[in-house]
């Protein structure tokens, strides 16, 4: 028994290996590649979550009561920076990486060198979690200068982000290894972004909403990062944010094999 | 000489279908060897697994004498790969390629530097160093293809059908710079369907088609053992091929029907045929020509090198290459 175990265990270690220093080499060289187009690139990351700030945090917020003892756009803003930093994590690791795959043969380029393919999924994700930390960091400073970060527990928020990076890149990784044709992605989009940005408590409290719906928020990575992130602006910290922290941990490395492995059914023949 | 990639026995299946069916070959120091053969031959399923992108299916291939299987990284390391589509980074200037590339392979930015300035004179490429790939002719992203699988500076180079999609300036030119790598004790592996190529470029070459390996050898010696040294072309009506056949039979080593033109394979003096020609009946046109790799590649399978299932030419059809 204990010698099949093993060999097993290995293999199920060796899907972590990965992201190592040939990982890395794939990161700098996306990092290279936004340096040249990081204007056009974060300026769409920024500008619509403002105006989802603006048009329901002003707009909407007129005509709603105080939320929980605190203004709707106050309610509001944590939210707005996990969902657009899971947006750019999303939309990274899905079409802008299905294009490098697909159309541009980046990965093939790459494995063609000591690099192998695991290591550029790995390289993939570490960038889409990078993407993902800038855009929600520099929205949490813009909402900063709104004055809407009264809390010194919000210098905390940019490891949350990597935890929502990783987790919504590697969801939109899955996908690319599966998809057949890049319009594909619309249901990855409609079926799993779109609910999560809807339905995690970022637009209003999950306690409104019937008991079945609100144990099924549980199930969704952006809830737990809305729930840390809206307690670290507001320095409502304790002890049962840690629960929430384990839960995406748990998340992350339970699925971390899986765009690996698809990605290796996809390619290599 | 010592050997740099060893296949025996090589069998790669996709989903049961042998796209390479047990091949043997060996490949020396220092020689450019081709692998010639239509579309959907196994060229480039042989090459991507001396590469290690496809796993082998079946038999034993050692490169740099490492197997395949056991250690990717080390063989990787020692080969270039210059894959039949190009997949430079778009966005990249053409410096910036080769610099990135050399990122993967850890070697030093001032290093990768002077190589990469070396390379770009190398391939004519300096003028256009800045310039963004997305802007540059075909031409020169195929040889920037090339000198980005040089920046590490490998002990074999592989090029999957390099001159495919190219103008034929274009063309000789990238057979100018692979001769020279060539010169300079570089071991070349070659995959094409042009038969001028594997004729200028390789040392030795194995022809390949439906997976199997129907003969290898020199260019040359492949030519006068399976043709001989000449060719003549008739043009004539249908009913009349065999009639000439008859009474070629005892000067002619084999011949080849394609529509409304025979070849007539010669051994060595053609006069004697031209001679038959002339004093026969037939109402025909007719042309000698040196023996080439296409005369091979059509007596070994009854079709020409472009032929391609899908186009629903007749088997017996046969378009000329160049």
């Amino acid at each position: 028994m204990k010698a099949a175990a093993t060999p097993k265990l290995y293999r199920w270690a060796s899907y972590y290996s990965p992201v190592n220093r040939w990982a890395l080499k794939v990161f700098t060289r996306n990092l290279f590649v936004f340096r040249k187009t990081w204007t056009t690139n974060l300026a769409f990351n920024i500008v619509e979550p403002l105006l989802y700030l603006a048009a329901l945090g002003a707009g909407l917020g007129m005509l709603v009561e105080d939320v929980e003892g605190m203004s709707y756009t106050q309610f509001i803003a944590p939210g707005i920076v996990a969902t657009s930093a899971m947006w750019a994590a999303a939309a990274e690791c899905s079409y802008d990486s299905f294009v490098r795959m697909y159309y541009q043969k980046i990965y093939h380029a790459i494995v063609a060198t000591p690099i192998n393919l695991q290591e550029v999924v790995a390289g993939e994700l570490l960038y889409g979690t990078f993407k993902s930390v800038l855009s929600g960091t520099v929205i949490t400073g813009v909402i900063a200068v709104l004055g809407l970060v009264p809390s010194p527990w919000a210098l905390l928020i940019p490891a949350v982000l990597v935890l929502n990076g990783m987790a919504f890149s590697q969801l939109a990784m899955i996908w690319t290894g599966i998809v057949p044709k890049i319009d594909n992605f619309a249901y990855f989009f409609t079926l799993i972004i779109t609910p999560m940005f809807l339905f995690s408590g970022v637009f209003f409290p999950l306690d409104v909403l019937p008991g079945i719906l609100q144990q099924l928020a549980w199930l969704m990575p952006l809830y737990h990062i809305v729930v840390l992130l809206r307690s670290l602006t507001l320095g409502l910290v304790s002890i049962d944010l840690v629960f929430h922290v384990l839960w995406l941990l748990v998340f992350i490395l339970i699925i971390f094999p899986l765009p690996q492995y698809l990605m290796h059914r996809r390619l290599i023949k | 000489m010592s050997v740099v990639v060893e296949a025996q026995n090589l069998q790669k299946n996709y989903n049961g279908f042998p796209a390479v069916a047990g091949i043997d070959f060996k490949i020396q120091k220092g020689q450019c060897f081709g692998i010639l053969g239509p579309n959907g031959a196994g060229k480039t399923t042989v090459v991507a697994m001396i590469y290690c992108f496809h796993p082998v299916s079946g038999g034993k291939l050692t490169v740099f004498g490492n197997d395949v299987n056991d250690d990717p990284r080390t063989i990787k390391k020692r080969l270039g790969v210059v894959p039949q589509e190009n997949n430079l980074d778009l966005e990249l200037s053409v410096r910036e390629n080769l610099l990135i590339y050399a990122g993967y392979y850890g070697i030093k930015r001032d290093v990768a530097e002077k190589r990469a300035r070396e390379l770009l004179y190398f391939f004519g490429l300096s003028a256009k160093a800045d310039q963004e790939v997305d802007k540059i002719s075909g031409g020169m992203k195929r040889r920037l293809t090339i000198a980005r699988g040089l920046i590490h500076t490998p002990d074999l180079l592989i090029l999957d059908e390099p001159t495919t999609g190219l103008d034929p300036q274009s063309r000789r030119l990238i057979w100018e710079h692979l001769r020279q790598l060539k010169k300079n004790g570089l071991t070349l592996i070659l995959t094409t369907h042009y038969l001028e190529e594997a004729s200028q470029l390789c040392d030795d070459l194995i022809i390949m088609d439906k997976g199997v390996i129907l003969d290898e050898g020199k260019p040359g010696d492949l030519i006068k053992k399976q043709v001989g040294t000449k060719v003549v072309e008739v043009d004539l009506e249908p009913a009349q091929k065999s009639a000439l056949i008859n009474s070629m039979d005892s000067l002619i080593s084999g011949y080849q029907l394609a529509e409304s033109t025979i070849y007539l394979f010669i051994p060595e003096d053609e006069t004697k045929v031209m001679k038959a020609l002339n004093n026969s009946n037939f109402a025909h046109t007719y042309q000698v020509r040196p023996a080439n790799l296409e005369d091979v590649f059509l007596k070994l399978t009854g079709r020409g090198l472009s032929y391609e299932e899908d186009a629903g030419y007749e088997s017996s059809s046969y378009a000329k290459t160049l």
